[in-house]
């Protein structure tokens, strides 16, 4: 009980295993509230495939995770969703054909169901929750434009800005700042340390100096098990991640 | 509030050629051709029905059906099977050995009207089985599929196979359903003569004016988040299901309304040709009907309409001089459109005739 009471999310023995390889190996993580947290490590590492168990893009062989202490693993993946928990892709995925601000807006907590897409209108909550979270994400100017238009950086905080007009209380980052620019870098680290006001963050990240200018506490993951955890000059320092990252 | 809906609802391009339809539809071609024309018109304006929802279902969602004849069947064989048991009354079939049930069905040495047909003896019901059979026929079909999340071309195989399976069954159960010559001879509506000039006349607009009222059920639907959202999903599936849809869902209740369309369709043809069968809702059919919407743009919804017309315009023309040569133009014209015209006539006017007309009208206002 008192676990639950203080971790927003807790997961333990979670194990996933595709036709026998097991990509996510009895992995055990505890989120606070507000906390940023960063999980890194190779290619392959099993990252992704961990951030796709919590949403409910992959189902867990083994292990449970709990939102709120709520059991995620079995619920769909729009009941994830409406949980709580937001999740952007490691390559930006937004709707090319639509506009930015028909983008954000078919992110807005209304009007999920058949009918009530039917009905949907776009009234002054709508267009003033698109026009502050545009501005948020640096695309007041770009409302109008196409999506396919943008740069790339431009195309993550849009997704960014899709998670943050659903307001989750856990949003998961898939690699936000990879194929940006220096300064859009910092324009990120800056907007992810703005938005956790209300809620954690738990990112993928490979740039270091990334990682360190955001993140609460670090997870490294190395074939599919936690391989060492804490803060960001701790891990660093830990012997067995110097192994992996530099023995070979 | 209720104002800028409304003309977010209604660009004013999309009035115009709303407009301009409307006006073909109900002033020009009925100036322009005798009965026996307009009536082949209308007749090819049905096939606009199924056209408009692969527009909404394959444009827009991205879910390609080769099976919509299945609907149009539904549609159709309902029609067909009201108006047969009205012609079939007593009297006008007192020298059967059965009198008082469908010709084919006495010649199939049925003695007794099966009891499916029962509640066909409604027009009211009818009406009703016109909506609701397409629609639950395109449920069970959208829900076995994308539930399971098929799609894309296993999808469009698989509703090939069930346009298959319906043909093979309609033509198999002869005694219920009128075998290969499909339900033919039918003749009065409610006691009204459907076969006179007068009739064809008035059912041609009966047509053309519920066209017209499906095009602003289409509009509406494109219009509304629900189209954005079809169109978001043909982006990224993944994206619209994590931002807490259900994908399924959407693509069912589109599946479903372009069930309905196609059924409407399939009516409107009973009604106005006199007769209903198998040649029209299998493959080959079902294929043809995707390559209206094609030639006239799979995203326009004035496009299928005017691609359904022009596709079987020539389709008459060519078969009648050169019947053998019809399949191969088919085959050729799906390439062609597909290969040099990827948004059909609706593309080919949006990029070369809209300009030069928003120029004219540009330099005239400026005057
Ligand atoms: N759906 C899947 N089926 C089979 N193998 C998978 C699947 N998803 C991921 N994997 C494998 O699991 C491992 C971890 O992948 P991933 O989580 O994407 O790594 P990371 O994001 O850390 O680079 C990889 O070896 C990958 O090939
Ligand atoms: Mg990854």
């Amino acid at each position: 009980m008192y676990q639950q009471k203080d971790f927003v999310l807790t997961i333990e023995g979670l194990t996933v295993s595709f036709d026998g390889f097991k990509a996510v190996n009895d992995v055990s993580l505890y989120i606070e509230e507000q906390e940023i947290r960063v999980i890194v490590g190779p290619n392959g590492a099993g990252k992704t495939t961990v951030l796709d168990l919590i949403c409910g893009r992959t189902k867990a062989t083994e292990g449970s995770i709990k939102f709120k202490g709520k059991e995620l693993t079995k619920l769909k993946e729009h009941e994830i969703v409406h949980a709580g928990v937001g999740r952007k892709f490691q390559n930006p995925s937004i709707y090319e054909d639509l506009t930015v601000f028909e983008n954000l807006e078919l992110s807005f907590p209304r009007g999920k169901k058949v009918w009530g897409a039917l009905t949907f209108s776009r009234d002054q909550e709508v267009i003033d929750k698109v026009n502050e979270i545009a501005s948020m994400i640096f695309l007041e100017d770009k409302l109008d434009s196409q999506a396919a238009l943008l740069s790339h950086g431009q195309k993550q905080w849009l997704e960014i800005g899709m998670l943050l007009i659903q307001d989750p209380e856990l949003l998961m980052l898939d690699e936000p700042v990879a194929g940006m620019s220096v300064s859009e870098r910092k324009q990120t680290a800056e907007l992810l340390q703005k938005i956790t006001k209300d809620r954690s963050i738990l990112v993928i990240e490979h740039d270091m100096h990334f990682v360190e200018e955001i993140a609460d506490k670090v997870t490294v993951l190395h074939q599919g098990q936690v391989l060492s955890e804490g803060s960001m000059e701790k891990v660093q320092n830990d012997p067995k991640v110097i192994e992996v990252y530099l023995g070979h | 509030m209720l104002q800028s809906k409304l003309r977010s609802l209604t660009p004013k391009n999309d009035v115009i050629s709303f407009l301009i339809l409307a006006a073909i539809l109900l002033v020009a071609l009925p100036l322009l051709f005798d009965i026996f024309r307009l009536n082949l018109i209308g007749k090819y304006l049905t096939f606009a029905f199924v056209a408009l929802g692969l527009v909404l279902s394959w444009g827009l969602g991205g879910i390609l059906s080769l099976g919509q004849g299945i609907f149009f069947g539904i549609g159709g064989y309902a029609m067909a099977m009201f108006l047969k048991l009205e012609a079939s009354s007593p009297e006008n079939t007192k020298i059967q050995s059965t009198p008082g049930i469908p010709d084919f069905m006495d010649w199939n040495q049925l003695t007794e009207l099966p009891w499916f047909w029962e509640p066909f003896h409604s027009l009211g019901f009818t009406i009703f089985a016109i909506f609701a059979l397409p629609a639950l026929f395109a449920y069970i079909i959208g829900a076995a599929m994308f539930k399971r999340r098929v799609g894309g071309v296993y999808f469009a195989i698989i509703t090939q196979a069930i346009a298959a399976i319906m043909t093979i069954l309609v033509i198999g159960q002869q005694g219920y359903t009128g075998g290969v010559n499909g339900i033919t001879d039918l003749r009065t509506l409610l006691g009204w003569d459907i076969r006179t000039d007068s009739a064809k006349y008035i059912l041609y607009f009966v047509n053309s004016i519920l066209l017209l009222a499906t095009l602003v059920v289409a509009q509406y639907i494109r219009k509304s988040k629900l189209g954005r959202l079809l169109v978001a999903m043909r982006d990224s599936e993944d994206r619209v299901r994590f931002s807490g849809y259900d994908v399924a869902n959407f693509k069912i209740f589109i599946f479903c309304v372009a069930g309905v369309f196609s059924a409407l369709g399939g009516a409107m043809f009973t009604l106005q040709v006199g007769f209903m069968s198998p040649s029209l809702i299998g493959i080959v059919p079902s294929i043809e009907m995707v390559i209206f919407a094609a030639v006239g743009g799979n995203l326009s919804i004035f496009g299928a309409v005017y691609g359904a017309l022009i596709v079987n315009w020539a389709k008459t023309i060519l078969s009648e001089s050169y019947p053998e040569l019809w399949l191969f133009a088919m085959g050729g014209l799906f390439i062609a459109v597909v290969l040099a015209f990827p948004k059909g006539l609706a593309g080919i006017y949006e990029s070369y005739v809209q300009p030069l007309l928003n120029k004219k009208f540009k330099s005239t206002q400026d005057k």
